[in-house]
């Protein structure tokens, strides 16, 4: 995991007493913070803290959160690689926490906001943004099954990475379901698209110089 | 000619208004915030099955007609009208009316309101992006003013653009529609009584997040139908452009009449929900003509409603 011949920006001297500051924060704690903050978000929707449309209010947060942090996921390696900040013992709480507000986003939005099996199903099929969001999701959900020791160890790690490789469609189907979606021409899902791709490019685009991983 | 359209309830058949008005400040108020937030959102919902879904004219509170708005001027957030919306000026405000009219010039607010009777009207407002409210507006009939100011012969549409004052309105800095916004009528839907323009909710000024100092209310038609902040109304005799049509002509439709069978292509629209009903509440079928069918489907008589859409 930590060939250090590719990490740039060793040099750095803020560099190593960060790499330094984050070894000593535990990671357990992001997924108390993550899991409370979802909640909160359900409990505020609930009591009027979301506002009058709190269905629609909280759907959108969990979709939100989903999608940031799904970019937080892609920026550990490019971080690592370009400023040699190592994030990496996150990136498995930050890929969990993804999953879990995707899962909340997917669950308000049938349940609470869809309602019905019938329209559930017809939704998927006939709006493609939805359909596109879905399969963003469908996407996740056997990296989110696998995302332990255990299936790491049963899989085999390469196994395991190149099924994980599939962040990388699942975050531009996530990030298109949100351009699509958007009423009017609207900037922001735009400016996700665009972080997203350039993350993916940094990876993908050898004559960037980055290499591959 | 005022009092052309009657529903049967009025306000205070529905609900006193101190109790809608402080709906929520009882429910935050009382000890078990999360328990009284589910009793009022389920009574609210009940309210509505109970009464008929889309049908139920129980009103919206001040503060939910308030807070959520589309009013993309000043951004795309619904709360983003409540927030920056403060910074339009209203007074002095003129319309200028011009095109096919005896009496064409630009008009000062008091002006406009000259021999017009205000009187309330209590619409269901269905917007496109499938929720609803019930607002009890106060206005006059657009029609009164339309025979105030003379439509000449062959006038055939009506068109309607709202303010476009970049330093009030922080959303035109974003090209989400092509600027200023606007809308259009037919002539005789514009003449039809329950058309109106607005100049308050609930017996006060109009707020500002809801297009004062005077707005267009179409209570059949999709919400964006009914422009805000109005400067000017055109007759004409060619169909205006409108914002959203123009945007996309396929999504946004001209007449944009509610219609509970014909989609938005990237949604459903035969069901709403109804502001008010909390984190639980349910989906209510939508009505054919937002409930006005008896009123308004004469007007289209023999058209294809899925082609004029
Ligand atoms: C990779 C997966 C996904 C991501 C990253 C994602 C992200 C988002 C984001 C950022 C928004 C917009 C929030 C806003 O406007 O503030 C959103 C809205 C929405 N998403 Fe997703 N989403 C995903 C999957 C899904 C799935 C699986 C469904 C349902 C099957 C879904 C249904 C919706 C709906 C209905 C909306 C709201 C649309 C509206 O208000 O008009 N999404 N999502």
């Amino acid at each position: 995991m930590t060939d250090t011949s590719s990490i740039r920006g060793d040099g750095q001297t803020w560099v190593a007493p960060l790499n330094g500051a984050l070894r000593r924060v535990p990671v357990w704690p992001l997924y108390v913070i993550g899991a409370a903050w979802g909640g909160w978000l359900f409990w505020l929707a609930a009591t009027g803290g979301l506002g009058v449309e709190p269905i629609e209010a909280l759907e959108h947060r969990y979709g939100q959160l989903s999608l940031q942090l799904l970019v937080a996921g892609l920026a550990v390696t490019p971080l690592r690689k370009l400023l040699g900040i190592n994030l990496m013992k996150f990136r498995r709480a930050i890929g969990v926490l993804t999953f879990f507000f995707l899962l909340a986003h997917f669950l308000v939005w049938a349940v609470l906001d869809v309602q019905t099996a019938s329209a559930i199903w017809a939704d998927i099929l006939k709006r493609p943004y939805v359909t596109i969001g879905m399969a963003g999701f469908l996407m996740l959900i056997p990296l989110g099954l696998t995302s332990n020791n255990w299936s790491v160890r049963k899989l085999g790690g390469a196994a395991w990475r190149k099924l994980h490789k599939l962040v990388y469609p699942a975050a531009v189907l996530g990030a298109l379901h949100f351009v699509w979606l958007a009423k009017g021409f609207q900037i922001e899902p735009l400016i996700y698209l665009g972080i997203i791709v350039g993350l993916l490019a940094i990876r993908f685009w050898p004559a960037l110089g980055f290499g591959r991983r | 000619m005022a009092y052309r359209y009657n529903s049967d309830l009025t306000r205070d058949d529905v609900t006193p208004r101190e109790v809608y008005l402080n709906r929520r400040q009882i429910m935050m108020g009382s000890g078990a915030m999360l328990g009284a937030g589910l009793i009022g959102g389920a009574a609210h919902a009940q309210a509505v099955a109970q009464t008929g879904g889309a049908w139920d004219l129980t009103l919206n509170s001040l503060e939910e007609i308030t807070t959520y708005n589309n009013f993309y001027e000043f951004g795309t957030g619904k709360d983003d009208p409540a927030r920056y919306a403060r910074a339009l000026t209203t007074a002095p405000w003129e319309i200028v009316i011009d095109g096919m009219v005896d009496n064409p010039g630009t008009y000062s607010f008091d002006q406009i309101m000259e021999g017009m009777t205000v009187e309330e009207r209590i619409y269901r407002l269905r917007c496109v992006e499938r929720w609803s409210m019930v607002v009890p507006w106060n206005g006059f009939e657009l029609a009164d003013l339309l025979n105030r100011v003379g439509v000449q012969e062959g006038a055939q549409y009506v068109a309607f653009e709202t303010a476009m004052r970049p330093e009030e309105m922080p959303g035109l800095a974003y090209p989400i529609i092509d600027w200023p916004y606007r809308e259009g009528l037919r002539l005789d839907e514009a003449m039809h009584p329950l058309t109106i323009l607005a100049t308050g909710i609930y017996g006060e000024a109009m707020p500002n997040q809801n297009g004062a100092p005077i707005r267009l209310v179409v209570p059949w038609k999709y919400g964006y139908k009914s422009i805000k902040s109005i400067v000017r109304i055109t007759l004409t005799d060619e169909q205006p452009r409108t914002a959203w049509n123009t945007y996309s002509t396929q999504e946004y439709g001209f007449y944009s009449n509610v219609n509970p069978n014909r989609d938005h292509p990237r949604w459903s629209q035969a069901e709403e929900r109804r502001i008010g009903g909390g984190l639980f509440a349910s989906r209510i079928p939508t009505l054919m003509f937002n409930g006005y069918e008896d009123e308004v489907a004469s007007l289209y008589a023999g058209m294809d409603l899925n082609e004029f859409h």
